[in-house]
């Protein structure tokens, strides 16, 4: 059995039961017990609003991967009036843990892809828990191409813990794909939303990750690796995560901060599977205006200002320049040993 | 040291030489021992092969200055950006000292170094990572530095060379290394766009956020006979799949294989090679 109730939500879960019970007893015993209850719910509520407008960046990773999130499909029938979905890379299968196809935002026709996590143990068998192959991202990369020749917008649905790691994957060049998607979707001349809906899981997040504006939900996370593999490699202890999911700086309003994402959009009160239709409409709304607003730029242009976006991302200090030692190493014609480097032959090892 | 008798005292089954070190692999000894097969050789002998073992071949790793030695023509190359160096910009615990440190012990300001030069009389703009430096991981400097060597070279139209090796995305940069991803591989779609050569060498090992980006957008894509090629760890791959990986799993060989890449290059080879690759490139009637 799953379990759906977060460690931090427990004293406000024991709450709700106690006043369930509360109402039960009221309606078997016939006994007015209204201010009682009303006393507790409203003690609930306060608690509600306590734990989740303090949550640590752990817990929201936690939130991003409740089992009950809403997933890619989720969003696509409660956003979208119609969806007709479209399968296959044409080139070696259709993978299940990246789902695409053709809607309508409000009228307007879109092409939407995404990262498909199943809602049960069934379903994440055949989703592959949402870790697409390289076939998946050659999917996503052939319906983004479609959207370009017909002058569509694409959304893009992000959950995705990573990029899947077999045997199988790497034969096919996981690497290899993502490079390529990214590189052709940097340049690809339609405009494109990013919606990361809960987990940013590094390259296989970002595979399918950029565009001319990113969305992110309040408790979604976006990261360079995953807060269990800091901790492995920073601690030797994967059980950490909770600390290097604090120093990671992965959550969506730290993307905003980074100036990595335009909008972090807010999730109902209990987070996104407290309010599933509640949720899309907020998305919704966020996508529409994106799109009227990203529609009205010439192409040539967006694709200059994506550029433009990526370009500046990074944070260093320019010293002055002072490496003639290294210069003249460097130019040892071919011995390697004068050419050590400037630290000469005995470079120590750094990591 | 210890003396020579004390080796075969106690219970130490094998005498430890070390005439590596071990990460950048570096020869610092009279003798040197092959990584992969053990070899011992005279390590003169070892650099005027280039650092390639005699016995088995193994390519040891060069450092950048190493690297540009043997492949420019001498006396040609000018560095670019040598001034960029990484900031702390999420303040990530012992980053900063960690980076002190890189800086001392290897004489390097980031993980990789980027100008132009020539390679039998052709120009080219290249970049070499270096592995000592935090294993050649990708933060901002390395991204930066990567990105406005391809835009230089879109603007002049002069092909790149890039010698890859990485372990990936600097974690300790978060989110803004996995952001370089993006950086370097849109700077490569622009000069691709303009019509310029991009050759990438993929040297040990290349891997995860660098081998998922621009280390994989060259028109030819070369690697060296053996080198670690991936884009998933193999220990995380293993605990996926619950089984042990083939043997030459993720190398240059198996991903050649694949068809993931152009050809296997040795060493001894390579200037020729590019400079073939640069001759047949060469634009003879540039329009405009």
């Amino acid at each position: 059995m799953i379990n759906l109730t977060l460690d931090f939500e427990k004293p406000l879960v024991e709450l709700e039961k106690r006043i369930e019970e509360l109402r039960d007893f009221s309606r078997e015993k016939d006994i007015d017990l209204s201010e009682e209850i009303a006393t507790l719910e409203k003690k609930a509520e306060m608690l509600r609003r306590e734990i989740f407008d303090n949550l640590t960046p752990w817990q929201r990773v936690q939130i991003a991967r409740h089992p009950r999130r809403p997933t890619t499909l989720d969003y696509i029938s409660l956003i979208f009036d119609e969806f007709i979905e479209l399968h296959g890379d044409r080139a070696f299968r259709d993978d299940g843990a990246i789902v695409g196809g053709i809607a309508s935002l409000g009228g307007r026709p879109v092409t939407v892809v995404g990262t498909q996590k199943g809602r049960d143990t069934k379903e994440n068998l055949a989703r592959n828990f949402g870790m697409p192959h390289p076939e998946g991202y050659r999917k996503a990369l052939r319906l983004m191409k479609q959207a370009e020749k017909f002058h569509r917008p694409v959304v893009s649905f992000v959950d995705v813990v990573g990029a899947y790691p077999g045997v199988e994957a790497e034969e096919r060049g996981q690497g290899q794909i993502i490079a390529r998607n990214i590189e052709e979707i940097s340049r690809l001349a339609t405009c494109i939303v990013v919606v990361i809906t809960g987990e940013g899981g590094s390259g296989g997040a970002l595979a399918i990750g950029v565009g001319d504006r990113l969305l992110m939900l309040e408790n979604a996370y976006f990261s360079v690796i995953s807060p269990e593999g800091c901790a492995a490699i920073l601690w030797k202890d994967g059980s950490r995560a909770q600390e290097a999911a604090d120093v990671l700086k992965l959550t969506a309003p730290d993307m905003k901060r980074l100036g990595i994402v335009d909008e972090v959009l807010p999730e109902p009160l209990g987070a996104a599977h407290k309010d599933r239709e509640g949720m899309a409409r907020i998305i919704k709304d966020a996508l529409i205006r994106s799109i009227d607003e990203l529609s009205g730029i010439p192409p040539r242009r967006l694709v200059e200002r994506r550029y433009a976006r990526l370009r500046r991302i990074g944070e260093f200090t320019v010293r002055e320049a002072a490496q003639e030692e290294f210069a003249e190493a460097a130019s040892a014609g071919g011995d390697v040993l004068r050419a050590a480097g400037p630290a000469g032959p005995k470079g120590e090892a750094n990591r | 040291m210890p003396a020579f008798k004390d080796l075969f005292k106690g219970k130490q089954k094998y005498v430890t030489v070390k005439p590596t070190s071990i990460q950048t692999e570096q020869p610092d000894g009279l003798w040197s021992k092959c990584t992969r097969c053990g070899q011992l050789t005279y390590t003169r002998e070892l650099a005027h092969n280039l650092l390639v073992c005699h016995k088995c071949g193994f390519h040891f790793k060069l450092s950048a200055a190493q690297r540009l030695a043997i492949t420019l023509d001498e006396g040609s190359f000018v560095e670019f950006d040598s001034g960029l160096v990484s900031a702390d910009p999420i303040e990530f615990p012992g980053y900063a000292a960690k980076l002190e440190r890189t800086r001392q012990a290897t004489g390097l300001e980031e993980a990789v170094v980027t100008g132009q030069g020539t390679i039998g009389g052709y120009p080219v703009m290249i970049g070499v990572m270096d592995f000592s430096f935090i294993g050649a991981s990708m933060g901002s400097v390395v991204g930066e530095k990567v990105a406005r060597l391809f835009e230089r070279a879109t603007r002049q139209r002069v092909p790149v060379v890039m010698f890859c090796a990485s372990g990936g995305a600097r974690m300790q940069e978060g989110v803004l290394s996995l952001m370089q991803m993006a950086k370097t591989s849109a700077a490569c779609a622009r000069l691709s766009e303009a019509g310029v050569l991009y050759v990438s060498v993929l040297t040990n090992p290349t891997t995860a956020g660098v081998l998922a980006s621009f280390a994989s957008l060259g028109d030819i894509i070369i690697a060296e006979p053996g080198a670690l090629i991936g884009f998933t760890g193999q220990r995380v791959i293993e605990e996926t799949i619950r089984q042990k990986l083939p043997p030459g799993f993720q190398s240059a060989e198996f991903v050649l294989e694949h068809g993931m890449i152009d050809m296997i290059v040795e060493r001894r080879d390579m200037k020729k090679t590019l400079a073939s690759l640069l001759a047949l490139h060469e634009r003879r009637h540039e329009a405009g």
